[in-house]
């Protein structure tokens, strides 16, 4: 029987049962592959549940070091009954179907295209351990050890990990590594090692971390110099604030005093929490709220009163599976058009997409200076694969010259001297006004900050033409933002070419990998990442410069497409939509295809043939 | 519109401790209907600012949408303003006092924006004791919409129109109390005699003050049968008691009546004589200021004056421990961990 043969690139799929204490397994595989220098993608697929359900986790390793979801899986790991039958189709074929043979294998689901392999897992664990929990847990490292001797892993990377891991708790060291031994030697015994996928060290990781986006994210709040935190519990979001209080604990305790730097305050819901943020920021402190879609749609109204009356407000949106309560534990990237204009009447928002947990430590960083220069909300988009899975990133860096970004802000000095002050004045002609806090000077600079139509001076207003007046300044102000937020990330592929890729935030990896496959196949595509809204000037020109522009997202209305057609009054011939939206991460390979479908002159293709269900991996 | 009251003021205008007339602490003229309720509670307002001599600039005064939430451009013209969303101003004001704690921070809402849009918030400001006073004008219809009932309106008061209202009222001052607040008082417009030293109590209390005002609505619940009507509310209304307030230097003349009254130190120093009428509350004790209004719904009258007060309630700020140094006064220096600390985490992901 034919079988994958590689070394140092594959993907492997571990089904298991939720709640059986298989993630903490599942992440000391993949964390000692990148111990030995192999670039991984580790990403769990969980369900909505605590305890019983089948959940997933697949590591991708790639020496070339592509970090996207590949597609195709060609190990499965299979301890969970539940979701075998469906499993074992998963298997590419000549790929290897790991499973516990303790029962044996219900002879219905066999594939003679894939190769079986037993390993009594149950039985082993049975005849060593008599507590059940502890059966169930060391279940899961016993096959860690077998999988070692089964890929030809370093063994000893896997120890150490296991004693860094534990430091503190070192009664668990010796257990695990038991089990880790039980398994290995089990393997080495009884079945052929290694098998045709194997690795070896290497040394493509370089001085990279593996980090959630979520962790960078609130390590980035706190860099910036968040002092309230206001948020309401939510998946995938809730990890964000749980990591800016870690380290708010560690770095922002008054050594005095004993006392926090810092206030996190549970709302009652969404909307409670963005109007603490409006608070706080309007009262001059830093301030943010981290949520997901659900949340966003409950902000809405809070939203469109900080724009309108230009109020700081710094928000990151951890995207998930809508529309409604969804797939609350799946990715997607499809909050950007409810969150683009969020709000009633003419709104804007500004959106700053990350791919990275660096980027995510940035631009979280980056939103408070951003908030507090153009007064008004940023909304930092991540999704879930990004904000809830180990990434492989560059490491966080901060400049310690780096001065926070307070905007224009009017002091008491000022105010004494007879600067002129008018809240909402346009004095620079960038169409940002400048602000006062509260209880600045005894008897100038106050204002009466509304949602209400107001001139100037912010004195309340109905004639319309110093509404329009104000809303007009909005529109110009949205023109200084173009100048202010990053700038997209071009890849010219040398080519001249006049077809293009466009993508943002988790869908770069898989993008990347997708052109390599085209490139291979003769087919080059100049590729932009796009990092914010407002769309920069070299967005426009990127779009201009092609003939055809592939823009590849996570969602099933291609929202960011809608958006770019909506601001650059683009006709529909020009972006084609590259989508998915199953609730997994992307893949190269549904890309490749999506993409080559569109080239192959199949272009009158109505657009839900390439969205058919199933259709996407 | 808004319009600024004429500067000109009689030059003998008294001043306060700070050297401040009554005219610093007032704002626009208002446009809410002549004889409105809640004109007469900013009134009360400026005055009890006044006469607490607090700098202007140092309150920040927030509210929801509605007759009640436009009424903070009446007074204070020198302090910040909010006129925040409607139902929200709780979630505003909770994280204006994050920021900085050294303000004072005066919440003004109605009942249909504290009652039924923003009961959520209006419960949960109250359960974490935020440091702030809550002014509810409380007239028991929607003005701005024309006199539709609000929820505070009682069961069988009848409308404008004449139609009884046919839901149970929602009594601010009892859900106040269940949810945690550690101030709560009932007041009536009319009466600023009790209304002012309470609202100078209010403020001097560290936690979350309620002070549920029964503000008439001259335009659309004035009439026969409202329960909410001026002529109803000077009949029915009960009082605890009267309250006084002592600034901290001011030396305490008067001879109370043994039993019958209290002296209460709040945390500044200052303290307030509570004048006993109703034997049977006990205004520190929540099951007696329960129990009280409870007595008081079933016989059917408007309990007044301070009902309950903890004396030792702890605010949002000492529960999270935060900083005595307002957290909008934080610099990098304080705020940021520096790039040593970014290559240990950069370590241990590794």
């Amino acid at each position: 029987m034919k079988r994958i043969e590689s070394l140092n690139d594959f993907v492997i799929k571990f089904a298991n049962v939720n709640g059986t204490g298989s993630a903490s397994a599942n992440n000391l595989f993949a964390k000692a592959l990148f111990r030995m220098g192999l670039p991984v993608c580790p990403k769990n697929i969980f369900p909505s549940n605590i305890q019983g359900l089948p959940t997933w986790y697949e590591v991708r390793v790639s020496e070339k070091g592509y970090l996207g979801r590949r597609g195709g899986t060609d190990i499965v790991l299979s301890v969970n009954p539940q979701s075998m039958a469906q499993d074992i189709q998963d298997v590419e074929p000549g790929g290897y179907f790991i499973y516990d043979n303790t029962k044996p294998l219900d002879l219905r689901l066999l594939r003679n295209d894939v190769n079986i392999i037993g390993i009594p897992l149950t039985l082993i664990c049975n005849e060593q351990y008599k507590d059940p929990r502890q059966r169930q847990l060391f279940k899961n490292v016993i096959y860690v050890g077998a999988l070692a001797a089964l890929l030809d892993m370093d063994f000893k990377v896997l120890t150490d990990l296991v004693e860094d891991q534990f430091k503190g708790k070192e009664k668990l060291v010796l257990p695990n590594i038991h089990a880790l031994e039980l398994g290995h030697q089990y393997a080495r015994t009884n079945l052929e090692c290694p098998i045709g996928i194997r690795v070896q060290t290497s040394d493509k990781v370089g001085d990279k971390i593996l980090l959630d986006g979520n962790t960078a994210l609130g390590l980035g709040a706190i860099y910036g110099g968040a002092t309230v935190a206001a948020w309401y519990p939510i998946t995938p979001s809730t990890s964000v604030v749980d990591a800016y209080e870690k380290y708010a604990r560690r770095v922002r305790i008054d050594p005095g005093t004993g006392r926090r730097n810092y206030a996190i305050v549970q709302a009652e819901d969404e909307l409670s929490a963005i109007g603490m943020v409006i608070g706080a920021s309007w009262n001059g402190a830093r301030a943010f709220t981290a949520t997901s879609g659900p949340g966003v749609s409950l902000m809405s109204e809070f939203l469109g009163l900080a724009y309108f009356a230009e109020i700081p407000t710094v928000l990151f949106n951890v995207q998930r599976a809508g529309p409604s309560t969804g797939m609350p534990t799946r990715t997607q990237q499809s909050d950007v058009l409810s969150a683009a204009y969020a709000s009633h009447g003419d709104t804007k928002q500004v959106l700053l997409f990350p791919s990275t947990p660096k980027e995510c430590f940035d631009f979280g960083a980056l939103s408070f200076d951003l908030a507090e220069r153009l007064q008004t909300p940023i909304i930092l988009m991540t999704d879930l694969d990004l904000g809830m899975n180990d990434n492989m990133s560059e490491p966080l860096a901060w400049d310690d010259d780096r001065a926070f970004d307070r905007g224009k802000v009017m002091t008491a000095e000022q105010l004494e001297e007879g600067v002129e002050f008018g809240r909402y004045l346009d004095v620079d002609g960038d169409a940002i006004c400048y602000r006062t806090y509260p209880g600045t000077h005894p008897n100038k600079g106050a204002f009466f900050t509304r949602g209400t139509s107001r001139d100037e001076y912010a004195i309340y207003t109905e004639r319309g033409e110093e509404y329009e007046k104000n809303m007009l300044r909005l529109m110009r102000k949205w023109e200084t933002i173009k100048e202010y937020v990053p700038g997209p990330e071009i890849v010219d592929c040398g080519k001249n070419a006049d077809t293009a890729v466009l993508y943002y935030g988790t869908s770069e990896e898989s993008s990347r990998e997708a052109l390599d496959y085209l490139a291979e196949e003769g087919v080059y595509l100049d590729a932009m990442r796009v990092r914010s809204f407002p769309f920069n000037q070299e967005v426009e020109d990127f779009i201009d410069q092609h003939k055809q522009v592939f823009v590849i997202e996570q969602n099933r209305d291609a929202q960011l497409r809608t958006l770019l057609m909506a601001e650059f009054e683009l006709g529909p011939d020009k972006l084609k939509s590259v989508l998915c939206f199953d609730g997994t991460p992307i893949s190269a390979r549904n890309i490749r295809k999506q993409i080559k479908q569109h080239l192959s002159g199949n272009n009158v293709t109505p657009l839900h043939r390439n969205i058919v269900a199933g259709d996407t991996k | 519109m808004s319009y600024q009251i004429p500067k000109f003021r009689h030059p003998d205008l008294p001043v306060n401790d700070l050297g401040y007339t009554k005219a610093d602490y007032e704002g626009s003229i208002s446009s809410l209907c002549a004889g409105c309720g809640h004109d007469s509670i900013s009134g009360a307002i400026v005055m009890a600012c006044h006469e607490l001599s607090i700098e202007p600039h140092k309150i920040a005064k927030l509210s929801g949408i509605g007759c009640s939430s436009k009424s903070p451009t009446y007074f204070l013209g020198n302090s910040h303003g909010f006129n925040s969303v409607h139902g929200r101003m709780p979630s505003v004001v909770t994280g204006a006092a994050m920021a900085n704690r050294n303000l004072m921070y005066l919440g003004v809402s109605g009942d249909g924006d504290t009652a039924s849009i923003g009961m959520g918030q209006f419960a949960h400001v109250a359960r974490r004791n935020l440091n702030m006073v809550y002014i509810v004008m409380n007239n028991g219809c929607y003005g701005l919409t024309k006199g539709q009932d609000s929820a505070t309106a009682d069961e069988g008061s009848a409308s404008k129109k004449g139609d009884a209202n046919v839901y149970s009222a929602i009594d601010l001052c009892g859900t106040a109390l269940q949810m945690g607040a550690t101030f709560v008082a009932r007041s009536f417009s009319g009466d600023k005699g009790q209304l002012v030293p309470l609202i100078k109590a209010a403020m001097t209390h560290r936690g979350f003050a309620l002070i549920d005002v029964i503000s008439p609505c001259v335009t659309f619940n004035n009439n026969p049968g409202s329960t909410k009507s001026y002529e109803f509310v000077r009949e029915h209304a009960e009082a605890t008691g009267t309250v006084d307030f002592v600034p901290m230097r001011k030396e305490i003349t008067t001879d109370y009546k043994p039993g019958f009254s209290h002296e209460v130190t709040m945390h500044d120093g200052s303290s307030i004589h509570l004048y006993k009428v109703d034997e049977e509350l006990d205004p520190f004790n929540r099951r007696s200021a329960m129990i009280t209004l409870e007595d008081h719904r079933e016989s059917g009258s408007i309990l007044t004056g301070l009902i309950y007060m903890d004396r030792d309630s702890r605010d949002l700020h000492d529960v999270l421990e935060t900083s005595q140094r307002p957290l909008n006064e934080l610099r990098e220096g304080d705020l940021c961990p520096g790039n040593k600390m970014l290559e240990n985490i950069n370590a241990s992901l590794r």
